[in-house]
Order: C-alpha cells, then sequence, then structure tokens
C-alpha cells in the first residue's frame, strides 16, 4: 500500500514560486490505477517522486506503512518500487538481456529473459543480443522498458505514459500488455495514461490537474464524467 | 613461465598456458616461446630486434599469437615485426602486452608492426595491452602500426587499453588499394594521471576502397586522451571515423577529426561525441536497484565491451 500525505512540491521558476503539485493526500492499493489529467498537471512529477527521483518540498511518502521520504532511488527500488519511463533510456553497449538481467536483479536463463521479452510481443531471439541503441525504435524501447518491470516483479509498479509515442499497431498490442500484466502481476500498478483504452481497464481512476487531485473513485463513476467532459477542463476532454 | 608472466598473458591473450598453433612470446626482451606451422613461419630477424611472421597465400582458419610480457622493472624493449599475408588467406593474429612493474623505473615496450596483405587477403589482428604493479615506475606503451592493403584484402584491427597503462602514443598509418577494406575498433579506459594518445592516417587510394576508424573510450581521474584522424579520400572510396568518448571526474579528451578529399567521389564523414554519463542513463539504473556507483561501473563496462 502507498500512502501519499500532504504532498507539496515547488519550483523556483525565474524567481517566483510555482506549486507543481499541492497538498497531495492519496491512498493507493488497488490492483490497477489510472492516474489522467492535462498535460503540464503534476502526473509525471508525482511518479518520479515516488521512485524518489525528485523529493517534495513537503509531505510523507509511506509504502506498507513505512515512511520512505527520505529513502533514495536505490533503497525504494530495492523496497519493492519499479517506474518505467515515459521515455526510455538508451545505453550504448548494454544489451536487452544485459537490462533484463540487471531487472531481474539475479543471472537468469535465456529462456527466462525470452519469457519476459514474450509477454511485450517481442521475440527474444531477434532482441536479446540487441544493443539498448539508436536501432531500436521508441515502441521497442517501450516494451522492453515494461519488459524489465514486469521482470522485476515488485510489489508496486508505475508506468509513466506508456503510450506515449508508439504507433497504433504497437498500442493495440500494448492494451493486451496491460490486460494480462494486471492478471498476472501480484502487486499494484499505477499507470499514467491520457488513453481511453488503458482508464477503462484500471479499476480506479484518479484526475490530477494543477497540481491537485480532481477527481478520484472507481473507474465506473469516474470514467463517464470524463468523457462528457463534465467537471472536467477542456484541455482534458480535448486530450480524451 | 612464472606466475607473474602467467597472469599477464591471461590479461592480454586469455590463455592459460602456451598457446595452440603458431606463437612467438617474447619475455623480458628477448625469446621464450616460439612454435610454427606448415603454413605459417616465424623468423628472427637479424639487423634489429624483432621477427618476420610469414604466412602462406591461401591459409585458412589459423592463428598466431604473439604476446609480449615484461616483469622486470626498467626495461626498455624495442621491436619490430613484420607480417605477411600470403593472397587469399583468412587469419588470426592475437598480439599484446603486458607489463608488470614492480620497480621505481620506467619499463617501456614499442612495437612497431608492419602489416602487408597481399590481393585478397584477410586478416584479423587483435592486440590487449595491459599494465600492473606496485612500485612507482611507470608502465610506457608507444606502438607503431603500419597497414598496407593490397587489392581486394580486408583487415579487422581490434586494439584495447583498459587498465594501467601510464602513457601510450598509437600511431597507426595505412594506405588502402582497389577493393579492399579496414576496419579499426579501439577501446581505451585511462585514471590517475594517464595518458592516451592515438593519431590514424589513412590514404584511400584504390577506387572502391573503404576505412572505417572508430573509437571508444573512458577518461576518468585526471587522465588526458587525445584522439586524431585523418582520413585522405584519394579516389572513389567511403571513409568513415568516429570518436565517443565518456569523460569522469578531471579528466580531459581531445577528439580532433580531419578529413581531405582529393576526388569528386571521395565520401568522408566523422562523427565525434565526448560527454559525461548521462543522468537519466544512472537514473534508470538505480530504479532497477543499482547503487550510484553499482549504475556508473555498469554503463562503463558496457561502452568498453
Amino acid at each position: 500500500m502507498l500512502e501519499l500525505k500532504n504532498i507539496t512540491y515547488t519550483v523556483d521558476a525565474d524567481g517566483q514560486k510555482r506549486d507543481i503539485l499541492k497538498n497531495i493526500s492519496l491512498t493507493i492499493d488497488e490492483r490497477f490505477v489510472a492516474i489522467t489529467g492535462p498535460n503540464g498537471g503534476g502526473k509525471s512529477t508525482l511518479a518520479r517522486m515516488i521512485a524518489g527521483i525528485i523529493q517534495p518540498t513537503e509531505g510523507r511518502l509511506y509504502l506498507d506503512g513505512q515512511d520512505i521520504t527520505d529513502k533514495s532511488i536505490t533503497e525504494r527500488a530495492l523496497a519493492g518500487i519499479s517506474f518505467a519511463f515515459q521515455q526510455p533510456v538508451r545505453f550504448k553497449g548494454l544489451t536487452v538481456k544485459d537490462l533484463i538481467t540487471l531487472a531481474a536483479g539475479r543471472d537468469i536463463s535465456i529462456s527466462e529473459a525470452c519469457g519476459y521479452l514474450s509477454e511485450v510481443g517481442l521475440c527474444a531471439r531477434e532482441y536479446i543480443g540487441r544493443e539498448i541503441n539508436a536501432s531500436l525504435s521508441g515502441g521497442e524501447l517501450k516494451r522492453i522498458e515494461i519488459a524489465m518491470i514486469i521482470a522485476r516483479g515488485t510489489r508496486l509498479s508505475i508506468f509513466d505514459e506508456p503510450e506515449a509515442g508508439i504507433d497504433l499497431w504497437s498500442f493495440n498490442n500494448l492494451i493486451q500488455v496491460f490486460e494480462s500484466m494486471h492478471e498476472k502481476l501480484g502487486g499494484s500498478i499505477m499507470i499514467i495514461s491520457h488513453q481511453e483504452r488503458i482508464l477503462s481497464i484500471a479499476d480506479r481512476v484518479i484526475v490530477i490537474a494543477d497540481g491537485s487531485v480532481r477527481a478520484d473513485g472507481a473507474r465506473g463513476d469516474i470514467l463517464p464524467e470524463l468523457l462528457s467532459g463534465q467537471g472536467t477542463c477542456s484541455v482534458l476532454t480535448d486530450k480524451l | 613461465m612464472d606466475k607473474i608472466e602467467k597472469n599477464l598473458l591471461e590479461q592480454i591473450a586469455d590463455l592459460h598456458d602456451v598457446p595452440q598453433g603458431a606463437y612467438n612470446i617474447r619475455t623480458n626482451g628477448s625469446l621464450s616461446g616460439r612454435a610454427t606451422t606448415e603454413n605459417i613461419d616465424i623468423v628472427t630477424k637479424t639487423d634489429k630486434p624483432g621477427i618476420d611472421i610469414i604466412i602462406k597465400p591461401g591459409t585458412k582458419n589459423e592463428s598466431v599469437h604473439i604476446p609480449v610480457l615484461l616483469s622486470q622493472t626498467g626495461l626498455q624493449d624495442l621491436v619490430y615485426n613484420d607480417f605477411y599475408i600470403g593472397e587469399n588467406a583468412d587469419v588470426t593474429i592475437i598480439a599484446g602486452c603486458g607489463i608488470h612493474n614492480g620497480g621505481d623505473s620506467e619499463s617501456r615496450h614499442d612495437g612497431i608492426h608492419s602489416f602487408h596483405l597481399a590481393a585478397g587477403a584477410r586478416l584479423k589482428y587483435v592486440e590487449k595491452h595491459y599494465g600492473e604493479g606496485d612500485g612507482n615506475g611507470k608502465n610506457v606503451m608507444n606502438p607503431t602500426t603500419i597497414i598496407e592493403l593490397d587489392e581486394g584484402s580486408y583487415m579487422e584491427m581490434e586494439t584495447t587499453q583498459i587498465k594501467g597503462v601510464d602513457s601510450t602514443q598509437r600511431d597507426t598509418t595505412a594506405r588502402i588499394a582497389q577493393g579492399a577494406t579496414l576496419i579499426v575498433r579501439e577501446k581505451i579506459m585511462t585514471h590517475g594521471q594517464q595518458f592516451a594518445g592515438t593519431d590514424f592516417t589513412v590514404d584511400m587510394n584504390g577506387e572502391g576502397c573503404s576505412a572505417n576508424v572508430m573509437s571508444r573510450s573512458v577518461a576518468k581521474g585526471e587522465s588526458e586522451q587525445v584522439f586524431r584522424s585523418r582520413i585522405n579520400g584519394n579516389a572513389r572510396c567511403n571513409g568513415h571515423t568516429e570518436c565517443d568518448a565518456i569523460i569522469m571526474d578531471h579528466a580531459k579528451v581531445s577528439a580532433i577529426p580531419e578529413l581531405t578529399a582529393n576526388h569528386l567521389d571521395a565520401a568522408l564523414i566523422h562523427e565525434a561525441a565526448i560527454g559525461k554519463i548521462a543522468g537519466e542513463q544512472l537514473i534508470k539504473l538505480m530504479t532497477l536497484g543499482l547503487t550510484e556507483q553499482e549504475a556508473e561501473e555498469q554503463i562503463v563496462s558496457g561502452f568498453l565491451k
């Protein structure tokens, strides 16, 4: 269970203080939680904060009752938090097998790595020895990023806009990946997304706009409201 | 061979004992072991230190090991090795120099290697440089490589210097004839106060020849690296040179390309990138549970793999 208590994140922009996150409190325990809202609303900031990449200006974070606010990225990763980047990072020289092995945290066999890659629709034989460099497309990198999260198998997996930068064909497959991950993965999945099809497989939908929680509830309650445009800004409804 | 020499041999040639096939082992400035085969002859030079390695035309799938081991502090070793690869031969040569300097004097090995590839010959040349020792004496290696590629020949050269060489100046010159290909892959890591300079001059003289000179390096501590690559396109040819470096701590790296096209159909490209490890790379690996130090080690070892 992840708890955020009174989280505020303030940055200094051109000498002016600006609140990116404003006193957010949330408890996340569901199997599949989607976070949505307009661009610039603070969703990615929140995800990066949970992973420990940025620190809150105020407030505390708890994982299964343990205060993790002052824990490093590494410590949080080892405590059971995984984070799939919106823009996967490239590494000259490191291969798909290297990264999947690092993600698993132990030496894994080719057939195990193959299992993780086939979960995301990649043929291991083609990819296992490939370098994580510019020769891989955005969609391929995104899938490898997701395969790493599956290989970690932690109690909380956060995905920051997995649909960003991938083509429609890859997207249709991605939905299937999340549907099956939902069934197989033991822990909680938290996914930042603008896509109705991803929101429609979530147990709970949280709308974050302008640094605050605008709406929060079961998919059946939030989604119709979002799609009809009531109670949300036009930017968001345009996006959806 | 003693324990120190055996360790040096393992570091530079992945060998635990004397190799199979043809070999010539030079230890502390003199010959300590040699074997030839029906197709590969190794002859000691009479006018200066060094050997001639003669590979018969048509020799296939054979290899030659020529390691040089220095375990005596203060030894200054200069050697001339000439390689003659016969027409349509296809062989691998594994060279390397390992220095163990346990004293306070400078140990130095300067190897001058000349390669002559006859028409249609193919060669893979692998060279590793390694230094160690607990004394204050410096380990110095200054290899000079001269390459002559005849029509349609092909040479792949892989050089690696990962550890313990305090100072190196590597000069390589190549002349490439019609339809011949040269591929160079260089990997260097420097640390402490080390210096590594590499200097390539490639003359692309024949129609349809090609050259690709690639360098990957990591500079740590206070070390300094200078990569210089001159490619002259004198005919219709394809030339490519690339320097990719990771800089850390207070190190310095220079990449100096020089492309000259003396022919309308010479296509020449240079790419260079020098930068520190990207913060996002470290963060990504840390989100997988690695410490910052472990993440850095993974990135560096992957980059130089």
